[in-house]
């Protein structure tokens, strides 16, 4: 309940939030704190410096930038949750994250910075084919998604860097989000979920993507859906096909949640219901 | 550190450590009670607050991130002794046991009834899906802020549903 | 079907409100007194260890951290009082071994709450980590013991059938034993748990002590049910009189029984402030609180009914191992006996209960709302729905044919062996299938199910025992002696009419939300026809209020309510003769109506309160001998329990699939015999029916082999919100208890005896197409799904 003393950056550009970082030897970046603070709270983690992103100008947008659409390091979940121009999916992933609170106050970015196994946005931002940008004392890079999620509550994020951006692709096709919540429905973080992006051209699947939150160490791309659902004409036996490969190449964990049987049994539902949803779309 | 904020529409400078977090600042140093904490882990919204206008969770917040921002407590809700409409929902429709849970849950209620004048039974049970009552079952809160939904309108709120009677065979 | 009022009272608004729902309420940990320092305390990461070093050097070199205690400093002052202590006590801090996770090992003192969490992590405390006993067969086994000088884990065996009578319950043995072996009985079992719990009341637990020099005296504020009993246990933990120690509770935010016990916090920050000087606070927080406030239920038991195939039960057994954690604390051993009472329901059939009390490493168990009645009745109403679906008749029928008849009453027995007020359990049922549709409900559900939908419809009766009690119970081991307490269950309430005519209620309760203040002024208000708004009512200091012993069981209207009112009844006496000397008139015609005083038959004739009330305060305006003042303090023993009943109803619809539940409709129809705020009492129902429903669906104590808790945080014990739960309907049937002169019998935990069974009977008939017999609590998706992939696998039993 009581975070151990650290020193308080309020950063007021990215530069000098970078350069704080730098100098520091455990620093930590702050934007909605809805993930830092608990854990401060706890004493799991306490750094000795935290620097606060959430006074830097111009990082609170959605914006259209032609090929795609910008979610900037301080757009709220519930920002991203009302967005007109983003894909349903992670609109829908973003309205069941936390609860009004949270959304008012955590941040889209940092939720995907965070990397929680059980998070909702990730999963859709995998899916999505997004691009991470982030920022550290060497300039700016981008991290495509399929390379952002390294481990448990581990992203490719340096400890130098700040995500400044997610870019979300104008690639066409639908999008859903679906899983079951702890507490069941929606509610609460993921028991397990997926998020399908899928294309079709004259009554074929011209693309898709799925990605699974909850099963395993990280969001995961179901490669094996993708390539089973390609080229089919995306009908309910297609997905159902389709969706018994989503643990392919999946680590599943067992947690208090579900088995470790339960929880692949879950993906392949969830990869099922949330292909259906997209497709129904179409 | 030096922070500066409106609480409750009065200004109020303090200097603070920057671990205090915004709920301790406000119960401790504001010696405004009324905002409660209930956990650490931002479940239970017992230290709901607005800032500029939202809900928060005021435990998951430090003091310093408040620096320049309006605050509204629930102790900021009542104008001149005249309870807010959904103060009042809580008491006319038994809305609260304890009422330990009861600031935070009202401060949800007003966030939501900013936004919607008229919000289903769904969407008030999801808008306070991040506050935990131990004691009500939710079941006369819901009642309490359809209460409140219909005064804000200007309309006649809804009757109790609670029985005086007994059933007999 | 007809209606009638049996209304005491009225649903009037209640008196706490406006303070609390303006944030002005005063709650423990809002109290800051002068020169208040804070404590936090060092807690053991191993469940079972020996300690072989505290080194506090460093915290002490804090600047502003007053002191660190351990066990070498509070070793004189005994361990932990317990009202009933059988098993092992607990040290008031872990003195050379800890014996749960969480335990406290040493006290800090600082200045602030962050600090003393600062210095909280620079004591340095070595362990020899040794084996827990966690498993409840493995404790019962006594492989390993959790306290050496304890002959067993097991620390009592609660045996009933009837209680009290070996002959007879041999008799009643040899009578299941028999029908088992007949050809035309069917006997059916099961192994259920009733998970452990953790009470998590929305406000942490919380004190603040401040020893007075000079004034020899404490002033406690704390968070408790109880304050009378803290007040006699700070007494005589410190050798005090009972005078020199002044508990108040002020608003107590939730408390379910976790705040019904001593605690050694309690105790250890009034040491702390004797020993400093200063007044010094201890909040627990969210995280600490499992670990420091205890849980509840735990038990791992069978029950087995045998029965005729046309619905006649002949026997019920129910064996089960309950979890008193690792040390007793106030009530600990005599939860599961709160079970016995009810071990037999509202049912004639020959009932055998066993249950072995065994301490394991974990954290104490006591009263959690319910406290031993939602097991015993769980354990009861899950059986009973498995027999009546293995002889494939309706649960509702079953329950009918097997209940005491109502002509039984007044005088009727459980076969437990305990006598029961008043009842008419078939009345009530047939209230709620006729008032709900229960024909209805069964055609929905087998549409539903005709669709391919899992539906299903559960019901559950229950009895409930509650309104401690008579004084009587003190011969069966219930007494607040240890305390230094009187010792019987009784309730006292004191009226005084003030010389404005308005009146003051002072009662010994520590209610934590059952708006006391509102309906004990309703019921004031009724005897004396002075209006609500002029009546004002105290509870929760043990400086004004009369001897009580607090909010729990169930118990607060039926006890210390009867109390007031006979406490009214003495002072509208009074106040009679008063009148009938200032009228001219007599006693007899003198009424109370209308918020004054009149003469029957002479309208013109009449006196306000506030009239009589200043003639009152003068001596020598009163009849001879009369004597001044007008009030009255009354000390109320019921003549027994009270008994509520019921019938709970409750319609789910289950996604096969993923395992989730949803619950479509929940109805419960009561028996709270008369009632005096049906606004509060539905309030009670809800909040009861919530916290079932909260065991049935969601919440559980998970420890690992190594009594590490897995579900210490709100994350990990997910409580019900507001998008979880349903509408609730509910009705009410009035039997007025006979134990206590307003009739009433209590309904604080009703909800929570009724609900969990009724969900967990609801899913299992969902299910029943598909195989499932049973799945334990919490019916979480990953536990409803596998017991379906069991039962398609032909792995249920």
């Amino acid at each position: 309940m009581y975070p151990r003393q650290f020193e308080y950056v309020a950063a007021t550009s990215l530069d000098e939030a970078v350069s704080a970082l730098a100098g520091a030897e455990f620093a930590k970046v702050m934007s909605g704190g809805m993930s830092l603070i608990p854990m401060m709270k706890l004493r799991l983690l306490s750094p000795d410096v935290v620097v606060d992103i959430g006074r830097i100008p111009g990082l609170d947008q959605i914006t259209d930038a032609g090929d795609y659409v910008s979610i900037g390091a301080l757009v709220r979940h519930a920002q991203t949750a009302s967005a007109q121009n983003l894909p349903r999916a992670l609109v829908d992933a973003a309205s069941w994250t936390g609860d009004v609170q949270v959304r008012n106050r955590g941040t889209t970015c940092g939720a995907v910075a965070h990397a929680d196994i059980a998070a909702d946005q990730p999963a859709a931002i995998l899916a999505l084919g997004a691009t991470m940008v982030a920022r550290g004392p060497n300039g700016t890079r981008e991290i495509p998604a399929d390379d952002f999620f390294v481990d448990t509550m581990t992203s490719a994020l340096q400890p130098d860097e700040i995500l400044t951006e997610i870019r979300i692709p104008k690639v066409g096709g639908a999008t859903a989000y679906d899983k079951l919540g702890r507490r069941g429905g929606h509610t609460d973080y993921a028991v397990a979920g997926a998020a399908a992006w899928v294309q079709k051209d004259n009554g074929t699947v011209t693309n898709c993507r799925v990605a699974l939150t909850g099963v395993g160490t990280k969001p995961t791309l179901a490669h094996g859906v993708a390539e089973a659902l390609i080229g089919t004409d995306g009908s309910e036996q297609a997905v159902k096909e389709a969706a018994e490969r989503a643990t392919e190449g999946v680590t599943v964990l067992e947690d208090l949640y579900g088995s470790e049987e339960y929880k692949a049994h879950l993906a392949k539902v969830y990869t099922r219901r949330a292909l259906t949803q997209a497709l129904a779309q179409l | 550190m030096k922070i500066s904020l409106t609480i409750n529409g009065r200004e109020v400078s303090a200097d603070v450590e920057p671990r205090t977090l915004l709920v301790h600042f406000l119960r401790e140093d504001q010696g405004l009670t009324g905002t409660h904490i209930g956990c650490e882990t931002s479940y239970c919204g017992a230290c709901t607050v607005l800032v500029d206008g939202k809900t928060v969770k005021s435990c998951t917040m430090f003091a310093v991130q408040a620096d320049g921002a309006s605050i509204t407590t629930v102790e900021g809700l009542a104008d001149n002794g005249q309870l807010h409409p959904v103060q009042e929902g809580f008491w006319e429709r038994h809305g609260l046991q304890c009422g330990y849970c009861t600031p935070g849950m009202i401060m949800s209620a007003v966030g939501l009834l900013q936004e919607k004048q008229s919000p289903s039974e769904d969407e008030i049970r999801h808008a306070i899906e991040g506050n935990l009552c131990r004691c009500t079952g939710y079941h006369n809160i819901v009642r309490a802020i359809e209460y409140a939904a219909a005064k804000m309108r200007g309309e006649e709120p809804p009757p109790p549903d609670w029985e005086e009677e007994e059933v007999s065979v | 079907m007809t209606t009638t009022t049996s209304v005491l009272g009225g649903a009037v608004r209640r008196r706490e409100d406006p303070a609390l729902v303006q944030g002005r309420g005063r709650y423990v940990d809002d109290i800051k007194l002068p020169g208040m320092l804070h404590a936090a305390f060092v807690r053991s990461p191993y469940a079972r260890a020996r300690i072989t070093s505290i080194d506090a050097s460093a915290a002490l070199a804090m600047e502003g951290v007053h002191a660190v205690y351990t066990a070498d400093d509070v070793r004189h002052l005994g361990p932990l009082l317990a009202q009933v202590p059988v098993g092992k006590l607990r040290p008031l801090l872990a003195d050379g071994m800890v014996n749960h996770a969480g335990e406290a090992v040493a006290m800090v003192v600082a200045e602030s709450r962050y600090l003393a969490q600062d210095a909280v992590d620079a004591v340095v405390v070595d362990y020899e980590p040794l084996e827990a006993v966690v498993d409840l067969r493995d404790a019962a086994s006594d492989r390993i013991k959790v306290h050496d000088d304890l002959d067993s884990n097991v620390i009592i065996t609660w045996e009933a059938g009837p209680f009290g009578n070996e002959e007879a319950m041999a008799e009643t043995k040899r009578k299941i034993a028999e029908a088992k072996q007949r050809d035309d009985t069917v006997v059916v079992s099961l192994d259920m748990v009733n998970q452990r719990l953790i009470p998590t009341a929305i406000e942490p637990r919380a004190v603040l002590a401040n020893w007075m020099p000079g004034y020899e005296r404490f002033e406690v504020y704390s968070s408790t049910q109880v304050p009378h009993a803290l007040a006699g246990a700070i007494a005589k933990t410190f050798g005090l009189a009972s005078n020199a120690v002044r508990v108040v509770a002020p608003e107590v935010g939730g408390g379910f029984g976790a705040k019904l016990n001593v605690y050694a916090d309690e105790i250890l920050v009034s040491f702390a402030s004797k020993a400093l000087g200063r007044p010094v606070k201890y909040t627990e927080t969210r995280r600490e609180s499992p670990h420091n406030t205890i849980q509840g239920r735990g038990w791992l038991g069978t029950a087995t009914i045998v029965g005729t195939r046309d619905g006649e039960v002949l026997g019920y057994e129910i064996h089960a191992i309950c979890d008193m954690g690792a040390y007793s604390q106030n009530f600990t051993a005599a939860i599961p006996f709160l079970g016995v009472f009810v071990g037999s329901g509202q049912y004639k059939f020959p009932t055998h209960m066993k249950l072995d009390l065994v301490h394991t490493n974990t954290m104490t168990t006591d009263a959690y709302r319910g406290a031993g009645r939602p097991e015993a009745i769980y354990y009861l109403e899950r059986i009973l729905d498995e027999y009546a679906a293995a002889i494939g008749m309706d649960p509702a029928e079953v329950r009918r044919k097997n209940y005491i008849p109502a002509d039984q009453f007044p005088g009727a027995m459980a076969p437990v062996g305990f006598a029961l007020d008043t009842g008419d359990y078939e009345k009530n049922l047939d209230a709620a299938l006729r008032f709900f549709g229960w024909e209805d409900l069964k055609a929905e559900r087998d549409r539903a199910r005709a669709e391919g939908r899992y539906v299903g419809l559960g019901l559950s009766s229950y009895v409930e025992v509650c309104g401690f009690g008579p004084s009587a119970l003190v011969d069966l081991g219930f007494s607040w002696s240890e305390y230094g307490l009187p010792s019987a269950f009784n309730g006292s309430g004191l009226v005084r009419v003030n010389p404005d005519g308005t009146a003051t209620v002072i009662i010994g309760t520590g209610p934590s939300g059952q708006g006391h203040q509102t309906t004990w002024a309703q019921i004031v208000s009724r005897e004396l026809g002075i209006p609500e708004d002029r009546i004002r009512v105290t509870h929760g200091d043990t400086a004004e209020s009369p001897m009580g012993i607090g909010t729990f069981g169930s118990r607060s209207a039926a006890v210390d309510g009867a109390a007031t009112y006979e406490a009214a009844q003495k002072v509208r006496e009074k106040a009679a003769r008063i009148a009938a000397h200032l009228l001219e008139a007599a006693e007899e015609d003198i009424r109370f109506e209308n918020g004054g005083i009149h003469v029957a038959g002479s309208p013109d004739k009449s006196l306000t309160w506030e009239d009589l009330a200043k003639t009152a305060y003068q001596p020598h305006l009163l009849p001879e001998g009369l004597g001044g003042g007008l009030e009255a303090h009354s000390v109320f023993s019921p003549s027994n329990a009270t008994w509520p009943f019921g019938t709970h109803i409750a319609m789910v619809e289950v996604d096969p699939e993923t395992g989730d539940v949803d619950i479509l409709r929940y109805m419960a129809m009561d028996d709270c015999g008369n009632v005096i705020n049906p606004m509060i009492v539905n309030g009670q129902i809800h909040g009861g029916i919530a916290q079932g429903v909260g065991q049935a669906l969601f919440e559980d104590a998970i420890y690992d082999s190594d009594g590490n808790l897995l579900t210490g945080s709100l994350v990990d014990y997910p409580l019900p919100t507001a998008a979880d739960l349903p509408n609730f309907e509910l009705r009410r049937t009035v039997t007025p208890s006979d134990a206590n002169p307003l009739g009433v019998k209590g309904i604080g935990e009703a909800g929570t005896i009724a609900s969990a069974q009724t969900i967990v009977n609801a899913v299992v008939d969902a299910l029943r197409p598909l195989g499932v017999r049973h799945i334990d609590m919490p019916l979480r998706p990953k536990r409803v799904w596998q017991a379906i992939q069991d039962a398609q696998s032909g792995r249920n039993g």
